[in-house]
């Protein structure tokens, strides 16, 4: 791999990886794994496998207890202030949200705005306006995220995640108590931003999602892989896993799936 | 960035310590008092050092998003706690200096009535109470606030947008509080001084305001404004450090937030009694 194009976006070399809480506390070990530019990958796993932690590892928000984790080629260890810059290359959408309580959505989503770009402020304004109107959040702009439902509160948090327009985005299981028409609109939209669209200057984005409930992240050209036993395993395409005769996967094909009215 | 948070986790990380079970004897447990004080005096120096690094470093990052905050923490830690500070200098005016001067009055001694205010209201009372009062209700809502943000796993969310949680949450709390205490102390003396007169007016004390205030001016010296300033400073940055470190420097579970608040408020007060004991020294010396 040579020159700026070629140069992975994330990759893993016999990395173990500690628990957010606990960092002593192992929850994977032997991770091997890489992302290029433009793929779209769906990591499945049961509850308490280790996803958040994978991802929180794949987005440079923690050291591994072992082995190398680089960022865009860069070693996760060594990032800081300096290479910030690389660090805001990557979008991230916690499950749950994550939001600042204390804050509106609107100001939620301006935060990271504000913060790393100096920008004037109606320039600011009108940019953010315009992510809300994308997200169909502007109605919701003004209230706090404790009186704003779960399907909102994620797209809230999808918003907020994209307003530096990133170029790769890891998302923390997205779907989770979603109701059905957010459900398919989360992954329409995810679509469109793997495929390229407007809101990043039509560059095909790098998705990583976690996930408990491999249906409905059907798709050919998805890549997909397994947390089970503290290991991780790559499977592939969705042939692989709909063929694959690990129990783990055959109990994350048939998670059911709650079809709730949406918000 | 990361870096900051995970040294003070660091050093704050004494929960082994304390979840551990009661040694069978008294040394032990001493020891192990000791050993606890030790470790989170060590976590505060740290998360202190680390504070001023940060304010100092970034003095000039994000401004449009650093001083609204914190100037809404000059107006929570200062300007939202006036009417209380009046209702209190009133109180401190009428109960203690109103006293002090019929006191003295009634012994002949109000050519002591200068120095006494000063070491009384002006040096120790004052600046302690205000310090309480805003350890209080501002300290402990600091507590409860960044504990509930650590535990919902807000902190996090910071550091994945590239905000340094230390020069978000911290740095205008820790500049408020020390506004916010300087200014409610200067308030606090100059109240408990004027209602304190009209108490000894009030029991015909012999005295005419001109001789009060000249008394008091007479007593103050440069050196009385200066630690005055120092002190009440210093009050205001280390309770926000004291309450800042407990709620944000660990992981937390929701359920710890209200043992972690009482905690936090237990050891801002030694501190502040610390502080003061210091420059009761620094009095004694100069």
């Amino acid at each position: 791999m040579s020159g700026p194009e070629n140069t992975l976006t994330i990759e893993m070399r016999d990395v173990s990886i500690g628990a957010i809480r606990d960092i002593g506390f192992i929850v994977l070990e032997d991770v091997n794994w890489s992302v290029a530019p433009g793929e779209f990958w769906a990591i499945a796993g049961q509850q308490h496998s280790g996803k958040s932690d994978f991802l929180m590892l794949a987005a440079g928000l923690m050291a591994p207890a072992k082995g190398d984790c680089k960022l865009f080629g860069m070693e996760t260890r060594t990032l800081n202030e300096a290479t910030l810059a690389e660090r805001l290359r990557v979008g991230f959408v916690f499950e749950g949200g994550q939001l600042f309580h204390q804050l509106t959505i609107r100001e939620n989503v301006t935060l990271p705005l504000q913060y790393h770009r100096d920008l004037p402020p109606g320039e600011a304004a009108r940019e953010v306006a315009a992510l809300l109107e994308l997200l169909e959040l502007t109605p919701l702009a003004e209230v706090t995220p404790a009186n704003v439902s779960d399907n909102w509160l994620q797209r809230a948090a999808l918003a907020r995640a994209l307003m530096l327009k990133p170029e790769v985005l890891l998302l923390d299981n997205p779907l989770t108590d979603l109701g059905a028409r957010h459900r398919q609109w989360w992954l329409r939209f995810l679509d469109q931003l793997w495929r390229g669209h407007d809101w990043c200057g039509g560059r095909p984005m790098t998705l990583v999602a976690t996930t408990d409930d491999l249906r409905p992240w059907q798709n050919a050209k998805r890549k997909f892989a397994v947390l089970r036993d503290k290991k991780f395993f790559p499977l592939g395409s969705w042939n692989e896993v709909a063929s694959a005769n690990d129990p783990v996967v055959q109990e994350l094909l048939a998670a059911p799936v709650e079809l709730t009215s949406s918000a | 960035m990361r870096e900051n948070l995970a040294k003070a986790m660091g050093w704050a990380n004494t929960e082994f310590f304390r979840r551990a079970q009661l040694p069978k004897s008294y040394t032990d447990l001493l020891g192990r008092k000791l050993f606890l004080f030790l470790l989170t005096l060590q976590g505060l120096v740290a998360f202190a050092l680390i504070t001023l690094g940060v304010m100092l470093r970034k003095s000039r990052t994000a401004r449009k998003v650093i001083r609204p905050r914190i100037r809404q923490e000059i107006a929570r830690a200062g300007v939202a706690l006036l009417p209380m500070f009046i209702f209190v200098a009133l109180a401190l005016g009428f109960l203690v200096v109103g006293q002090t001067v019929s006191a003295l009055a009634k012994f002949g001694a109000t050519d002591y009535l200068g120095t006494t205010m000063v070491i009384v209201v002006v040096r120790e009372l004052g600046p302690l109470l205000a310090a309480m009062l805003v350890l209080a209700r501002v300290g402990t809502a600091h507590v409860i606030e960044l504990g509930t943000a650590r535990a919902l796993g807000e902190v996090e969310a910071l550091e994945a947008l590239g905000i340094d949680p230390v020069h978000y949450l911290i740095v205008p709390r820790v500049i408020g509080m020390a506004v916010g205490v300087f200014s409610l102390t200067v308030y606090l003396i100059i109240g408990a001084l004027v209602s304190g007169y009209l108490f000894a007016f009030l029991q015909d004390v012999p005295l005419t305001p001109g001789d009060y205030f000249k008394q008091i001016a007479g007593a103050l010296g440069w050196l009385d404004f200066v630690l005055l300033a120092l002190k009440t400073i210093a009050f205001g940055f280390f309770i926000a450090i004291v309450t800042c470190y407990h709620g944000l420097a660990r992981p937390l579970r929701l359920e710890d937030v209200s043992r972690v608040a009482v905690r936090a408020v237990s050891q801002g007060v030694i501190v502040c009694v610390l502080i003061d004991a210091l420059f009761i020294l620094l009095y004694l010396v100069t």
